[in-house]
């Protein structure tokens, strides 16, 4: 039963570690990523094979051209994001589309069903439909890796980037993988082709006829490609399915017949015909939009779907089991359900909990950005007014100088952190200066991109593979678009800090503060020893509760530091009026 | 259907997440199908997290639904009580016997619930309860509350003590191995005392 001690191929892998071993396994040469949960591990993950170029890029948008432009040099080329980074990279892909590639071209796009981790819940199949580039949709770690390779190969079969769709739980799932050899890819020659490659009019309009031909030759390809693959069971229900909602189906209906499809895009109708016409009820069962539902339908197929599921949240056996086969769950215990929320927090000695402070204190309107700082929002320091997009706080603020006058909006500041703000907050920032907005930036630079698990970017001096690179100097970028304000305050400085924000909303031009003061979690950073509160001196003002540290905890008859929280960043002693929170004794660790 | 389902419930930051790779990585060893499912991101900003340990003869979903787990390793006594309802009847629960109380606890928008572990010991009588950091403590460092947890589990399964050890070895740092080993023994013995009572 055991295989200890035999050397075996096999490898418990997340998706996001497999597609990387397939890119890697396809002899792909160059990979380049913005992070984002649930996408950042695939190109981590790419950055530990040394036979592939990898990067961290400013945003998906450059990071998809530098993958193009690999593609045409002849390489084979991959750029992973989530749904939303594919918004951003969108221009790019719509006119990829168009020229198609040289080397295979391939994106690796991760969906979030339920929004563990994401603002929005876009599915990603109908931008791809948009760009009229195909989609394979992976169901495990295993098909990870080999619809990765396979990917490469109808890129280049079919002269077309393509798109390899996850979603939350393939992503962050492991399973068993079976490793294989590399290929021996070799790099295509480059050959000049400006009518494949120039899209002017001209040779667009030439182009977009390519691409109707293509995707007539990828709907036959469907048709016969065993990616798309009927398991025959009971002919009573028949499921069309992909992706994680297969194995959903599996363990809700059991034996029944599936079509379980691993390209989602275009799809394969003469087999979907072929299908349902055996089966007694067809059931599609999918994820987020009814993609392939409507597609049925509009083919004159009579199909059961989103009337009984919902297009928002993930789907599990469960969900599918009460809503499709009337089976609910019945509790098998008289415990009441009296559990709390747990929301994410800051954590304890984060940097952003300074700056949110003083920020509530002023009662300013704050528009915020994409990152932990995003928590500021939650409830003690509710400071966050709005989060939208990467990059959308400072355009935001400069939009509501510009409705209601430098007077009224003088209590507004947008925050956002140092790598959102290299994505996409320095056009932003270039907008207000150069229409004449007064507005005050606050940049919150903990030096890493923090939520997705500590990236490295241009602001940081490090590359992906942690090597010294040329840092950008955001003091003297701020300078070079036009800013004349620039200061640099650490947010643990409370008092400091309120000043500079003061002066700086009161200044009638562009104002950039930088918060900086590195993530708590980052190797390196050393606080001293932990705090206590002696509850002699408290006298139970509860200041220190406003910081909405997850180490100060009120037991209504006093109020105390969790010893096994508490990082000794001293935050809350500088807030204490009474000196009443000092350096714990030895007892306590 | 005779998966063994396990789940892993806890706080963002724990260290849940090696947890289940040495989990996984010990459920591998056994020749059957193994997948994990893990939580990163948000969530993992001291938020509840859920880690589903899946192995059996042919696994399809990741995710551990209500009613299905075999065993609930409980970082956390109201991270327990959360997910005690994907507990099977006969569930082995093991509680750290730690609280870590949630924002809307700290802000007193919410109360913590009391005696959580004498109320799922009431209704699931294998259930046992760990004082997990102190045993932490005493091995050398409160950060090896997980593996301390992952010996009390170890001590419950079929996979040999070997394995286990393997798994520690390959999932953390070098420097760090003795230290886990020492956490992971003192788990694995306090679960053997347990038992001999």
């Amino acid at each position: 039963m055991f295989l200890r001690g035999e050397t075996t191929m096999k490898k418990l892998m997340l998706g996001n570690e497999a597609i990387a071993r397939g890119v890697y396994e396809a002899g792909a040469t160059v990979a380049t990523a913005y992070p984002g949960t649930p996408s950042t591990e695939i190109t981590e993950n790419i950055a530990k094979y040394d036979e592939i170029y990898s990067e961290w890029a400013p945003n998906e948008k450059v990071a998809l051209e530098v993958a193009i432009g690999a593609s045409v040099a002849g390489a084979r080329a991959v750029c992973a994001m989530k749904h939303v980074g594919l918004n951003v990279a969108a221009d790019p892909l719509f006119t990829a589309s168009y020229t198609g590639v040289n080397g295979g071209l391939v994106l690796f796009v991760a969906d979030d069903p339920g929004m563990h981790s994401s603002q929005n819940e876009q599915d990603t199949r109908i931008m791809a439909r948009g760009a009229k580039v195909p989609v394979l949709e992976p169901s495990d770690s295993s098909e990870c890796k080999e619809f990765a390779k396979a990917a490469f190969r109808i890129s280049e079969e079919f002269d077309t980037p393509v798109i390899v769709r996850l979603t939350t739980r393939v992503a962050h799932s492991q399973g068993i993988v079976e490793l294989s050899d590399k290929e021996d890819y070799r790099i295509k020659p480059y050959v000049k082709d400006p009518v494949k490659y120039v899209m002017m009019p001209a040779m667009a309009r030439k182009r977009h006829l390519a691409v109707e031909e293509r995707m007539a030759r990828l709907r036959e390809y469907a048709d016969n490609s065993p990616i798309n693959r009927i398991e025959w069971g009971d002919k009573k229900i028949g499921v069309i399915t992909s992706g994680i909602s297969y194995q959903y189906s599996r363990e809700a209906f059991g034996d029944v017949s599936y079509l379980k499809l691993g390209m989602v895009h275009p799809l394969p109708e003469k087999l979907i015909r072929e299908f349902a016409g055996q089966v007694e009820t067809l059931y599609v069962i999918e994820e987020l939009e009814p993609f392939i539902e409507n597609q049925c339908l509009k083919m004159g197929l009579k199909v059961i779907g989103k009337e009984l599921l919902p297009v928002t949240g993930e789907y599990s056996a469960a969900l599918i089991r009460e809503k499709v086969l009337g089976k609910s769950f019945e509790k098998l215990n008289n415990l009441e359900d009296t559990a709390p929320p747990r929301p994410p927090v800051l954590c304890a000695g984060c940097p952003h909990r300074g700056t949110y402070y003083v920020l509530k204190k002023l009662r300013l309107t704050v528009t915020g950005d994409i990152g932990c700082y995003t928590l500021g929002a939650l409830a003690p320091l509710e400071s966050l007014d709005t989060c939208v997009c990467m990059g959308a706080g400072i355009g935001m603020a400069h939009g509501m100088e510009k409705a209601l006058g430098k007077e009224k909006s003088r209590k507004t500041v947008a925050v956002i952190g140092d790598s959102t703000f290299i994505h996409s907050g320095i056009t932003g920032l270039i907008d207000m200066v150069y229409n004449k907005g007064t507005g005050t930036v606050i940049i919150l630079d903990n030096s890493i991109t923090g939520m997705t698990g500590h990236q490295h970017h241009p602001a940081t001096g490090f590359t992906i593979r942690g090597e010294p690179t040329k840092q950008v100097d955001l003091v003297k970028l701020c300078q070079a678009v036009g800013v004349e304000r620039v200061r640099v305050c650490d947010p643990f400085d409370l008092e400091g800090f309120e000043k500079a924000v003061k002066e700086e909303i009161e200044a009638d031009e562009p104002s950039v503060i930088i918060a900086r003061r590195s993530c708590a979690l980052l190797k390196g950073v050393k606080f001293g020893p932990i705090l206590s509160i002696d509850s002699e001196k408290c006298t139970r003002c509860r200041m220190c509760m406003r910081l909405g540290c997850p180490a100060i905890v009120d037991r209504s008859d006093h109020i105390e530091i969790n010893p096994t929280q508490c990082v000794g960043c001293e935050l809350c002693a500088r807030v204490c009026r009474f000196g009443a929170i000092g350096k714990a004794g030895d007892s306590n660790e | 259907m005779n998966n063994t389902n396990i789940m892993i419930v806890g706080v963002g930051g724990q260290g849940t997440l090696l947890a289940s790779r040495i989990l996984g990585d010990a459920a591998l060893n056994t020749g059957l199908d193994v997948k994990v499912s893990e939580v990163h991101g948000m969530s993992q900003r001291g938020g509840s997290v859920v880690t589903y340990v899946k192995m059996g003869k042919k696994v399809h979903s990741p995710v551990v639904e209500k009613g299905e787990a075999d065993i609930i390793l409980c970082f956390e006594k109201l991270e327990a009580l959360r997910w005690i309802d994907y507990a099977k009847k006969d569930a082995r629960i093991i509680i750290n016997d730690q609280r870590i109380d949630p924002m809307p606890v700290i802000i007193g928008k919410a109360r913590y619930p009391d005696s959580i572990i004498e109320k799922i010991k009431a209704e699931y009588p294998n259930t046992v309860d760990v004082p997990a950091l102190n045993m932490a403590r005493e091995c050398g460092s409160i950060k090896a509350v997980n593996v301390v947890l992952v010996g009390v589990m170890a001590r419950h399964s079929e996979i040999p003590e070997e394995v286990w050890l393997n798994a520690i070895e390959k999932n953390v740092k070098p420097q760090f191995i003795e230290l886990n080993k020492k956490a992971f023994n003192a788990g694995y013995d306090y679960a053997v005392c347990l038992a001999g009572k």
